[in-house]
């Protein structure tokens, strides 16, 4: 049973990383001139409406948690649009904390804020998946050992590996190296989306690794 | 020995700044130099020697060229125009060198293998040493004597383009002047260009006398691509060129003109295989210098191996040739075939200004100079000089006069080159002995302070420093007696000076016997770690596990900064990391607050992830053993108690005062752009300090000295309330007579004074406010029970430095000073005392935050940002000892502030008793980890490029820093004892 559901956290996993090669190489198709560096917001777009639809379209499919009882059309209304809420106040304050950070406030504000809006997407949105929009269930999942399930397990390995990435990414920045990526924020982005597919990569071979040890009270 | 952590920490910190000293002293070596300033005018020229007959030449010789140009190449290296290179790319200058009338050689230059240093050496003849840089701060004009200098002091009208760097180094020195930045490394195109756009013009117009060119493109092309690239033959072409016009322009002149015209032609440095520079491999030290006049005759001779000389040489010779002193601080000597075709009695003279020149050099930097070879061979020419000047002049037989000469000659050619040695030996190298001993001291340090991490952060705070061992232990005389073996060994076979040889022999082997006894001590704590079982060192497994994230952050952090400073773009921006590691220090807090006030205990989670090794065990023995309260505490007793205890305002002010700070962070961050990629975007500062803006900048100021008011007094006593308040009050006042600031009811008063007066008024509030503040000390320490006169003592004596602080920061900075105290405000009320965190995690805190202040106010690791106005609020003249010191204080007025404020903060709110102790041992060792990383990185970094620019003025700022942090830790101690007397 639970080698079974490791192995269905590993596929879903694998799709993930496979939109993400997805939207780099299929734009290219379409779009001229596209590059990730150079038309590097499209990217960030095209990227974070992949990876969005990936996730939506997993839990609807996977339904990692079993436990909607209620399902009355307005109630999912009232949730998805809930959703929608935390997912943009989840971007505005990403963009927030960037500033905080040392961003410019006026100056590649648009940039700043798809960065914003690729962190949500690799962060947030798996969260509103899986969690719902329940800020408890949020802190919990999020401190120390507060996990029930190997679905919330590796949600919390690929979230924090998204932030550690996106964080990992901005030191390169001062170095006097003058490269294209070097430049706010692709280096950033480029951090988080290379710390999301670790995370993703890491975080079912760490629960095989450790399965014997994991015993979560809900299962 | 028992010693208390605090007092062993501050007893580290002032050993360690000691071995700084000497590293320091090392790898600064002290700059040769003439006693007599360049400012003091010229003295006189020595007269021509004479054996009883009295010369009747006492005056300089005159001018031997009318007109000098100077080409300068950036990173022309030798092979580019006497290798292979040269034949085909530069087919003029080949033909002067192999048929022309020129003389050749190959100038070596002295590493750092730099432009400045190099520009300097070449027209000052001395060797820059970096304590030049530190000499004349915030002034990068050149203040020695050079060639310039002297040619405008001549008369002579000067006309420079290129390298902007000689327009800085030589402000006001060029009747006309085109400076190029060398900061587009892409750029070799343009840059020459701008040069070589004035050259027709400036050829055909007669004005001038000095023609000095810079040019760039080749040091770019290097940089970018190698010097094997196809691009440095079209460069190399393209100056090939440039020098055909200028020397064909000069020949046509010459029949207008009695003398002949020179051409000089050198490089500054050379290129090393992969393109840079700054080392001291062959390929870069290496660089062309051709001399090229009418006035010279070619002689046979191997042109493909001209004759080695020093780049130093160029100042003297030019200084000849134009008929000038030789600058007071040349180390180089005349390059004698430029004046071999003048008369005998002439070269006579002229080797004679130079030896004389140096031989006073001699005098002056070397105490034994009689005993030197140098000096022996020039008094002995200088006598036959003057037997030959009796015999000139009794108009002997000439071929008896011709040999005589000769002999002469050769005497002073010999001594020229003799001294010029010894004299270059005195600063060519680094005195890596003094730098190794200054080192192991350091290190040594940094070895004991780690390994007694365990035994001082233990409750008790105290640690048994065996030093009684080393007294009766064998290794300690035997690492005695080799270290002295080795001393001897190192100083008698030292080519070059060094420092630590110069020392007494007491205070050698008082170094050596530190040295040898820390290195006892080390080895007996070591073999009390790994032998002694008792200490709680088993489980290290659960060491990581009951770590908080806060710790984990710190001590990334703490190892991320340290590695960073190996990198010269992160010294630069070392700001950027103390803003990066602040602020995800905030997010870390704000995380912990959220933690704790949504989900109460985090010690019992709902469902848990059960980790297989019992936890329960560990914390057992944990508890069993002598508890490291410091590095592992019990997370029980935390939390639980702060959920319930506030409620409502309180709670929401807890959770928002993270960003609350972060919020500060940001506006102060953008008050003052530093560092180098950034420093010109504009920021606030600039804004508000620009004089369209006063009324803002008054407002501000005025704002800021309210809120500093409002939050320093509610510690204070009534009377340094009213101390402060008027002080305050003193220090907008004093802003406003220095013109600063405006009263709203005096919008334009023109007076503008010193404002001395307003000044020393807070002057006199500070000293009154620290003097209370240290009575109420000594007072509380006396009458043992009272503990809350201590605490208002420690608030009086910070308040007293917020003071002082608020008169020496310029007025955009005073916002920085009202943000630290409400930062400090903030997170004391709602971050350390809720949440309880321990000794030597606040003390790591208020660390961060006083090195981010530090940067908040405007500093950088660059010499130029010293507000040195610091040191003239309040005083008429410069007097050194004020100045240093308040300029110091200015400087550092962060790290201290916060610092001050950590040792109110433990005495006042914990009340364990160790605590201050932990803290003066934690700040000694986050403080003492990175200089001691940084001399190791120092050291091998020693040929870095960037070495003088970038690492040396760091390494300045650390020692500095190092000796603010000896000061503040004997303040803990101090403070530390008073407690130890109370109980």
């Amino acid at each position: 049973m639970k080698d079974t559901d490791i192995k269905r956290l590993l596929y879903t996993h694998l799709l993930c990383i496979f939109s993400i090669i997805l939207s780099v190489f299929i734009p290219s198709l379409f779009l001229e001139n596209f590059s990730i560096l150079e038309t590097h917001l499209t990217w960030l777009c095209i990227c974070s409406g992949f990876v969005t639809a990936v996730n939506l379209v997993l839990y609807l499919v996977v339904k990692p948690n079993t436990s909607s009882k209620r399902s009355s059309l307005s109630h999912k209304g009232t949730r998805f649009l809930k959703c929608c809420i935390y997912f943009l106040t989840s971007c505005f304050s990403f963009h927030v904390i960037f500033i905080l950070y040392g961003a410019p406030l006026i100056e590649l504000a648009l940039e700043t804020f798809l960065f914003a809006l690729i962190l949500s997407a690799f962060t947030t949105v798996p969260c509103l998946c899986l969690l719902g929009p329940n800020l408890k269930a949020w802190l919990r999942v999020f401190s120390r050992n507060g996990v029930t399930s190997i679905w919330e397990n590796s949600l919390q390995i690929t979230t924090i590996s998204s932030f550690v990435g996106a964080w990992l990414g901005a030191l390169p920045i001062p170095l006097d190296w003058e490269r294209p990526w070097q430049v706010w924020p692709i280096s950033c982005t480029l951090g988080a989306t290379f710390g999301y597919v670790a995370g993703l990569v890491i975080s079912p071979l760490w629960i095989y690794w450790n399965r014997k040890q994991l015993t979560y009270k809900n299962n | 020995m028992r010693l208390g952590s605090g007092t062993f920490a501050a007893c580290c910190v002032a050993i360690e700044v000691l071995g700084i000293a000497v590293f320091l002293r090392g790898f600064f070596p002290a700059p040769v130099r003439s006693s007599a300033r360049a400012e003091h005018g010229a003295e006189p020229p020595a007269p021509e020697p004479s054996a009883g007959a009295s010369s009747n030449w006492t005056t300089l010789p005159p001018s031997l060229f009318s007109k000098v140009v100077i080409v300068l190449i950036d990173a022309l290296r030798d092979d580019f125009v006497f290798g292979s290179k040269g034949v085909k790319f530069m087919p003029y200058t080949t033909y002067l060198v192999e048929k022309g009338a020129s003389h050749s050689f190959v100038a070596e230059a002295k590493p750092p293998t730099v432009t400045m240093p190099r520009i300097k050496a070449l027209m000052t003849g001395s060797l820059p040493g970096f304590v030049d840089v530190i000499r004349n701060l915030n002034s990068p004009a050149l203040l020695e004597d050079s060639v310039i200098r002297q040619a405008k002091a001549a008369g002579k009208r000067i006309i420079f383009y290129g390298d902007e760097t000689w327009v800085k180094l030589f402000p006001k020195h060029f009747v006309e002047y085109d400076g190029t930045t060398s900061f587009f490394v892409s750029d070799y195109t343009e840059v020459d260009n701008n040069v070589t756009r004035h050259l027709d013009k400036v050829l055909k117009r007669g004005d001038w006398d000095i023609l000095i060119l810079h040019y760039l493109g080749l040091d770019h092309i290097g940089h970018i691509s190698g010097p094997n690239s196809p691009l440095i033959g079209h460069k190399l072409s393209e100056m090939d060129s440039v020098l055909m016009k200028i020397h064909n322009s000069l020949q046509s002149k010459e029949r207008e003109t009695p003398l002949p015209n020179l051409l000089v032609l050198c490089g500054d440095h050379g290129m090393s295989e992969t393109g840079s520079h700054g080392a001291s491999s062959t390929e870069e030290v290496n660089t062309p210098l051709i001399l090229i006049s009418s006035a010279f005759e070619r002689k046979p001779g191997d042109i493909r191996h001209p004759k080695h000389v020093q780049q130093t040489d160029v100042a003297a010779t030019l200084a000849i040739a134009l008929g000038l002193p030789i600058p007071k601080d040349s180390v180089g000597s005349l390059l004698f075939p430029v004046v071999e075709g003048r008369p005998m009695r002439e070269q006579l003279r002229f080797l004679h200004l130079n030896t004389v020149q140096l031989s006073k050099l001699l005098q002056e930097n070397v105490p034994s100079y009689e005993k030197d070879p140098g000096f022996e061979q020039f008094k002995m020419s200088e006598r036959l000089h003057g037997n030959w000047i009796r015999l000139y002049l009794e108009e002997k037989h000439s071929e008896v006069l011709f040999n005589l000469g000769s002999k002469v000659l050769r005497q002073y050619l010999d001594a020229l080159k003799t001294l010029s040695l010894s004299l270059s030996a005195q600063v060519a190298q680094y005195d890596i002995y003094s730098m190794m001993v200054g080192t192991v001291v350091v290190l040594e340090v940094l070895t004991l302070l780690l390994l007694s991490i365990p035994q001082a952060l233990h409750r008790k705070a105290e640690l048994e420093v065996p030093l009684s061992s080393p007294g009766f232990s064998l290794l300690f005389y035997l690492v005695i007696l080799v270290l002295s073996a080795v001393h001897v060994i190192v100083c008698t076979s030292a080519e070059s000076s060094c420092y630590f040889c110069g020392l007494s022999w007491l205070a050698a082997g008082g170094v050596m016997v530190l040295a040898s006894a820390l290195l006892c001590v080390i080895v007996s704590v070591l073999t009390n770690v790994l032998v002694g079982g008792n200490t709680p060192r088993k489980n290290p497994v659960h060491l990581g596990s009951r770590w908080s994230e806060l710790d984990l952050l710190i001590l990334l952090g703490t190892v991320g900064h340290v590695l960073s400073l190996g990198a010269s773009s992160f010294v630069e921006e070392e700001h950027q990391t103390w803003y990066f590691l602040v602020n995800t220090l905030c997010l870390a807090l704000s995380q912990e607050t959220y933690r704790n006030y949504f989900l109460g205990d985090d010690g019992e989670p709902p469902c848990g992830l059960h980790v297989e090794q019992g936890l329960d065990g560990a914390t057992a023995t944990w508890q069993d053993g002598p508890g490291y309260d410091v590095l592992e505490r019990d997370k029980g007793h935390r939390s639980p108690s702060t959920s319930k205890v506030l409620r409502g305002r309180e709670k929401w002010m807890v959770l928002a005062s993270p960003w609350l700070i972060l919020a500060c962070c940001r506006l102060l961050r953008s008050l003052n752009q530093t560092g180098v990629q950034w420093a010109h975007r504009p920021d606030l500062g600039h804004w508000l300090t620009s004089s369209d803006h006063k009324a803002e900048l008054s407002v501000l100021a005025a704002l800021s000295l309210l809120v500093v008011f409002v939050l320093v007094q509610r510690g204070c006593s009534p009377v340094s309330k009213a101390a402060l308040a008027l002080g305050l009050l003193g220090v907008y006042c004093y802003r406003a007579a220095i013109g600063s600031v405006r009263f709203p009811w005096r919008p334009d008063s023109k007076d503008i004074s010193k404002g001395i007066i307003e000044a020393r008024f807070v002057y006199v509030f500070v000293l009154g406010i620290l003097f209370t503040g240290t009575k109420d000390l000594l007072k509380s320490q006396v009458i043992a029970a009272d503990f809350k006169l201590k605490t208002v003592g420690l608030w009086e004596i910070y308040s007293g430095l917020v003071l002082l602080a608020a008169l020496l920061f310029r007025p955009h900075n005073l916002p920085v000073l009202a943000f630290s105290l409400l930062i400090q405000t903030l997170m004391t009320k709602f971050i350390w005392k809720p949440l309880r965190h321990d000794a030597a995690e606040i003390t790591v805190m208020h660390y961060w935050f006083g090195q981010a202040f530090f940067y908040f106010q405007g500093n950088s690791n660059n010499i130029a940002t010293v507000d040195i106005s610091a040191g003239f609020v309040g005083l008429d003249t410069y007097v050194e000892i004020p100045a240093v010191l308040l300029t110091a204080f200015g400087t550092y007025a962060g790290p201290v502030l916060w610092a001050s404020h950590l040792v109110h903060f433990l005495s006042s709110e914990t009340h364990s008793g160790s605590a201050l102790s932990h803290a003066c041992f934690c700040y000694a060792l986050i403080c003492s980890i990175p200089v001691s990383t940084y001399i190791i990185l120092v050291t091998s970094l020693r040929y870095h490029l960037f070495i003088w620019s970038v690492f040396s003025p760091k390494l300045l700022y650390e020692g500095m820093h190092l000796l603010i942090t000896a000061a503040v830790c004997v303040f803990f101690t101090a403070m530390d004892q008073t407690r130890l007397t109370q109980s």
